[in-house]
């Protein structure tokens, strides 16, 4: 397995995938639908009083990032099994692993372009500060994104194929989801009241080894879900 | 230049391969006969390597960059341009796409439309360049001619045969006896999974080898 | 068939020893001094909740050399270990909260142990559900082996996470670095428990994998 090579031929099969989302626009479309939906519905259903802003805007926010993975997800190897591309993929002389990375990578900026929009968003409409604690939050966010997507995409190789893809992914990936979300979201609501980051460091920590564990076994796995 | 050695197979209790071996030569051209659950794709896709053989080797000189596969469906991205598909799968084999192949099969002017928008004529003709981008010396064939429309089909029989005096080889599927002997150097029925005959074809007319095949098959 | 009945018969003793478990527990070992009498679920809950793990742990190191082997063993054996972890989780689950009314004053609670042991309940739900979703036999083995090593990576998250959130749940007194808190006969009642779990699981697993083997026999033939 050269690196080199790997690399090139993953980027090649992301940017396919994007420049194929571009053209098509769905997926943005709809995910842009819900976060206006998000923010307009929690806006008018809390109660000012009980509920700070602070402590519902990591909620609003993991809520809508995790929609758009899980969307994009479903789509991902959808593309591939219309026209039967994905054969063309596996008949090509490239790594299994490109193609799983590929699509990862394509996943990744997917929902990072949500998470750009979602938090300037999240933070003008509900007053949060956000500017000041940038820098991890930032890093919190990226973290947790990588785990899930990472196990998603995986996931999504197998699903595509089966019935009701669209619900059994969800489905498989809601054990795997929790763990990096609920410490994202503690570490994100730590983060949004002021606490100094010593305080979500061992949050992090456990993301980062989640997400190192678990991006090398998807990669390691990916072959078994596409190889006969 | 490609060779099959004691391929086995089976999916469940149904043996897909049952020791298959053959070997084919540069400039020659395989045809496979039998009927539907024979083992023909099976057999296709062990030799492009989609498969890994229960028992049995298959080796294709060259390995996966140098093979071509034409099959049922177009692998195509509907929602980009002619030329982008070109050049994505042209990309994956290290290679780029040559106007020249564009050209021979007539799709010049519709080289930057999006695949959805062409006819189903033009969009085989489109998966057609798609698996000779890369210039393969090695084709794989299942069953290419099905729903073909005449041009199509006349821009393959011509790609082929450049490619068979180029030195390449190729093993075609089909069960369209009259339609692949034209093509063939050598004969092969199959049935079960097992070749139950294999031969040169040797000046013998389409007629003959089907007359042959529902002989061997029936 | 003659693995169904070997099955069967160490369910059989396990049931009867489990019995005994209950026995000893409820009449000849110590009651506990802060809880009362709900603590005697301890004997039931904790060796299940091992086993609820351990077996997904099985299914993944069976997983890991299916994916190796190709051979159908394995993938038997991986798919009868989750469903008899299954039914281990949902002992834990719903031991759980008998245990924790008279004590916390409520079923549930979202603390990090019991929403963990949820989730190990989901993986393994995932992994049935992803069985049954898929109808080629080869696609179905191979992609239940990805999911069942996810799954057993997994695992030792869930349990550290014990670690990492504040809880109502006790902490663990058995399993833990240094000699077992326990006092002597709390003790080899909570042993004699695990070994009866441990019988359990053997027989249920022989039988199911008997089931399943006796079925694709049917299904072959047919």
């Amino acid at each position: 397995m050269r690196s080199p090579d790997l690399l090139r031929h993953a980027w090649t099969v992301a940017s396919k995938d994007l420049l194929v989302e571009f053209r098509s626009r769905t997926a943005i479309l709809s995910v842009a639908v819900f976060v206006v939906l998000v923010l307009v519905v929690f806006n008018f259903g809390r109660d000012a009083t009980a509920v700070s802003n602070v402590d519902l805007a990591p909620s609003i926010l993991w809520v809508t990032f995790t929609f758009a993975a899980i969307l994009a997800l479903n789509r991902a190897f959808q593309l591939e099994l219309e026209n039967q591309a994905l054969e063309g993929l596996l008949l090509a002389p490239i790594d299994r692993s490109s193609i799983y990375l590929g699509k990862l990578i394509a996943n990744l900026v997917f929902v990072s372009t949500i998470e750009v929009i979602g938090v300037p968003l999240v933070a003008l409409f509900f007053n949060v500060p956000v500017i000041q604690y940038l820098g991890p939050l930032v890093l919190t966010i990226a973290l947790a994104t990588v785990g899930f997507v990472a196990i998603g995409t995986l996931f999504s190789a197998m699903t595509v194929r089966t019935r009701f893809a669209e619900l059994l992914l969800p489905v498989l990936l809601l054990p795997f989801m929790i763990l990096p979300l609920s410490w994202a979201v503690l570490a994100t609501g730590r983060l949004l009241a002021g606490r100094p980051l010593s305080e979500i460091a061992g949050w992090l920590n456990m993301l980062a080894v989640y997400d190192f564990v678990f991006v090398i076994l998807a990669v390691l796995l990916f072959p078994a879900t596409v190889n006969e | 230049m490609l060779r099959a050695e004691g391929l086995c197979h089976s999916f469940g209790a149904v043996r897909g391969l049952d020791d298959v071996s053959f070997s084919v030569q540069p400039g020659q051209t395989l045809a496979v006969f039998g009927p539907n659950g024979a083992g023909k794709t099976t057999l296709l896709k062990v030799l492009a390597g989609l498969i890994q053989p229960q028992r049995g080797s298959a080796h294709v000189e060259g390995g996966r960059r140098v093979i071509g596969w034409i099959g049922h469906q177009p692998q195509l991205y509907a929602q980009l341009t002619v030329r982008e598909n070109l050049r994505f799968w042209a990309s994956l084999y290290d290679a780029s796409p040559s106007g020249e192949l564009l050209t021979r099969l007539g799709l010049d002017e519709h080289a930057d439309r999006p695949v959805r928008a062409l006819s189903r004529g033009l969009v085989q003709r489109v998966a057609i360049a798609r698996a000779l981008v890369h210039d393969p010396t090695v084709l794989l064939l299942d069953e290419p001619f099905t729903g073909l429309d005449r041009v199509a089909a006349e821009a393959l029989r011509r790609l082929l045969g450049n490619v068979m005096k180029q030195g390449g080889a190729s093993v075609l599927v089909t069960h369209n006896v009259e339609e692949g002997t034209e093509l063939a150097t050598d004969v092969a029925f199959m049935r079960a999974g097992r070749f139950v005959h294999f031969a040169p074809r040797a000046g013998r007319g389409p007629g003959q080898v089907a007359e042959e095949y529902r002989n061997a098959i029936a | 068939m003659r693995m169904l009945q070997v099955g069967r018969w160490i369910t059989a003793v396990g049931l009867v020893l489990l019995a005994g478990v209950y026995v000893r527990a409820l009449a000849y070992t110590p009651v506990e001094a802060s809880q009362g009498l709900a603590q005697k679920i301890f004997y039931l809950h904790v060796p299940a909740a091992i086993w609820a793990e351990t077996a997904m742990v099985l299914v993944g190191l069976a997983s890991v050399f299916y994916l190796f082997t190709k051979d159908q063993r394995l993938d038997r054996f991986a798919a009868a270990s989750a469903e008899v972890g299954t039914i281990f989780c949902a002992i834990v689950l719903t031991s759980g909260p008998i245990w924790g009314k008279p004590i916390w004053g409520t079923w549930w609670t979202w603390d990090a142990r019991l929403t963990s042991t949820l989730f190990l309940f989901l993986l393994y739900a995932g992994y049935l559900l992803l069985r049954s979703a898929v109808t080629d036999p080869g696609a179905r083995a191979r992609f239940s082996a990805v999911l069942g090593i996810c799954g057993m990576c997994e695992v030792p998250f869930i349990h550290l996470s014990v670690y990492m959130f504040p809880t109502l749940h006790p902490m663990p007194i058995v399993l833990q670095p240094g000699r077992p808190k326990l006092p002597g006969s709390m003790l080899a009642t909570w042993l004699f428990s695990l070994g009866v779990f441990t019988l359990l699981y053997v027989g249920f697993v022989v039988q199911r994998y008997a089931l399943s083997y006796q079925r694709e026999q049917r299904e072959s033939h047919a």
